[in-house]
């Protein structure tokens, strides 16, 4: 369960917001010269990095307001929430204090007992 | 049961991924098209990924006829697996049973029943008088979602989990395949659009051919070979309660009010949720969604209402945007994907293990897992199973 920090409405339970999956992608200009394969790929294929990772979230049960998050996924640490209109920060690397051999977190990860 | 080499210098062919449909791939690689030279590499333990976190349902009742095809493939496999391996599966065909609870549920589980018995599998409808026979603690008029009627496929059931991974491992290893546990692949190395190896934490290891089979992680993977899948990943997560006396003896799973429970020989619920509604790579998931479950199970079984849970686990499913897999060639020369088994993996081990051998071995598909290769992702080609898969939608 994590906390997501609505820039409208402040720190909320994920449960009141949806996933709107990746942030910035843009339809492609030349949509009647695509051809299948670009197609496809704008269709069908988003990121889906074990890490780093910009996406969209609706505060659906409180606001209705859509706003992006840079979330690190292997951790589900959100490291950025931004609007809409604002500049896309750039977050190249991030410390992450939670070192195991998969790069997963120690605590409730499921391979490690959690420690009180 | 099966050695742990050191991985040697070079093979024919590396499996990245100890699960069973990994085990499996180099079980029918060697078995059937003679290749031996194998190594399957598992970042942690035998079977320690998704092949021991689902609930070990079996069922092949998929609507589009590609489907049907492999996930029966699959069952027939299942059917014969014990006496194959020499281990027992614990494969107890004791019916799956999926529920309606709306007209709409009705409309589509009907219509999927008749496609399934013209493609000859042995689904079948039930009024709710019929379920009650079946399942008599269930609660079918006094909630929210009533039930209306139910698809029953009585070839449908559960196996062991384990004991698939165990035992494809222990007669791979007896053909020679290699088996390396705790050796994480952390890049796939190409040249010139050939794959050449797979670094791992042990080291560089070469191969003619990378078979990956690595569920949650494979677009990762797949990333260092500069190969873009159309996967997302997310959290699954489920639950089992304390053992109890026999209860139920078939498997119940409801799409509408998301609730899927069966009995283990243990006698625990074996309790499956949804998946976390946002791309994780966390073994966990969150908690409103076992609550979502739960909520659901308790309404649609009063008598499970002071039962406590004794585990949870998530595990990390890889989520195609048909909801049905990729096993499929790409194209970097040498590199195969198996991959996008979302939620319901497990039923199809055998199956897709055996095709997948034909195609890793072959360089081309098996005629059953053709229709499922990358390129349906731009001719357009779908195999739309959101209503089967049930999970991931």
């Amino acid at each position: 369960m994590i906390l997501i920090n609505c820039p409208y409405c402040g720190e909320r339970d994920q449960s009141e917001f949806s996933n709107g999956g990746e942030a910035h992608v843009a339809r492609p200009e030349n949509s009647d010269s695509l051809n299948d394969k670009d197609w496809g790929q704008y269709v069908f294929y988003r990121d889906n990095p074990k890490g780093i990772f910009y996406e969209r979230w609706v505060h659906s049960h409180g606001c209705r307001k859509w706003f992006n998050a840079v979330r690190n996924t292997a951790t589900d640490e959100i490291l950025k929430i931004y609007k809409v209109d604002e500049k896309t920060p750039k977050i190249d690397s991030f410390t992450n204090t939670l070192k195991t051999p998969s790069g997963e977190p120690k605590v409730g990860s499921g391979n490690f007992t959690v420690k009180k | 049961m099966w050695k742990s080499p050191r991985p040697k210098k070079t093979y024919d062919v590396i499996v990245v991924g100890g699960g069973g449909h990994g085990l499996g791939t180099a079980y029918y690689l060697a078995k059937e098209h003679g290749i031996k030279n194998i190594a399957v590499i598992e970042k942690g333990w035998l079977g320690g990924g998704n092949t021991g976190r689902n609930t070990t349902i079996i069922r092949s009742n998929y609507l589009w006829n590609e489907s049907a095809n492999l996930y029966d493939h699959s069952i027939k496999l299942w059917e014969n697996l014990s006496q194959e391996l020499n281990y027992n599966m614990m494969f107890s065909q004791r019916g799956v049973m999926n529920l309606a609870h709306n007209e709409h549920d009705i409309k589509e589980m009907k219509r999927r029943v008749s496609a399934n018995r013209l493609n000859g599998l042995d689904t079948q409808w039930l009024e709710t008088k019929e379920i009650k026979k079946l399942v008599p603690i269930m609660n079918t008029d006094n909630l929210r979602y009533p039930v209306l009627g139910a698809a029953f496929q009585p070839r449908g059931g559960v196996a062991r989990h384990d004991a698939i991974a165990w035992g494809f491992a222990m007669r791979a290893d007896e053909m020679g395949v290699d088996i390396i546990q705790n050796c994480e692949a952390q890049s796939i190395k190409t040249r010139s659009g050939k794959v050449e190896g797979v670094k791992t934490s042990k080291g560089f290891i070469r191969a003619k051919k990378v078979a990956v089979v690595a569920s949650g992680h494979t677009s990762v993977l797949a990333k260092t070979a500069g190969v873009r899948l159309p996967l997302q990943s997310r959290p699954l997560q489920a639950l089992v309660s304390e053992p109890i006396k026999p209860i139920i003896n078939t498997v119940v799973m409801s799409n509408a009010v998301h609730a899927y429970v069966s009995q283990s020989d243990k006698g625990e619920l074996v309790i499956g949720a949804g998946t976390d509604g946002y791309n994780s790579f966390t073994q966990r998931g969150g908690y409103d969604v076992i609550e979502e479950t739960v909520r659901a199970i308790v309404e649609l079984y009063p008598i499970f209402g002071k039962m406590k849970m004794l585990r949870q686990w998530g595990g990390i499913v890889d989520i195609c945007p048909d909801a049905s897999p990729i096993i499929s060639k790409c194209e970097i020369k040498g590199l195969y994907f198996n991959c996008g088994w979302g939620t319901g993996g497990f039923k199809a081990t055998p199956g897709s293990a055996n095709v997948f051998a034909h195609t890793v071995a072959n360089d081309e598909p098996h005629k059953i897992n053709a229709p499922f290769n990358l390129e349906r992702f731009s001719d357009g080609r779908l195999i739309d199973e959101h209503g089967a898969a049930a999970v991931a939608h």
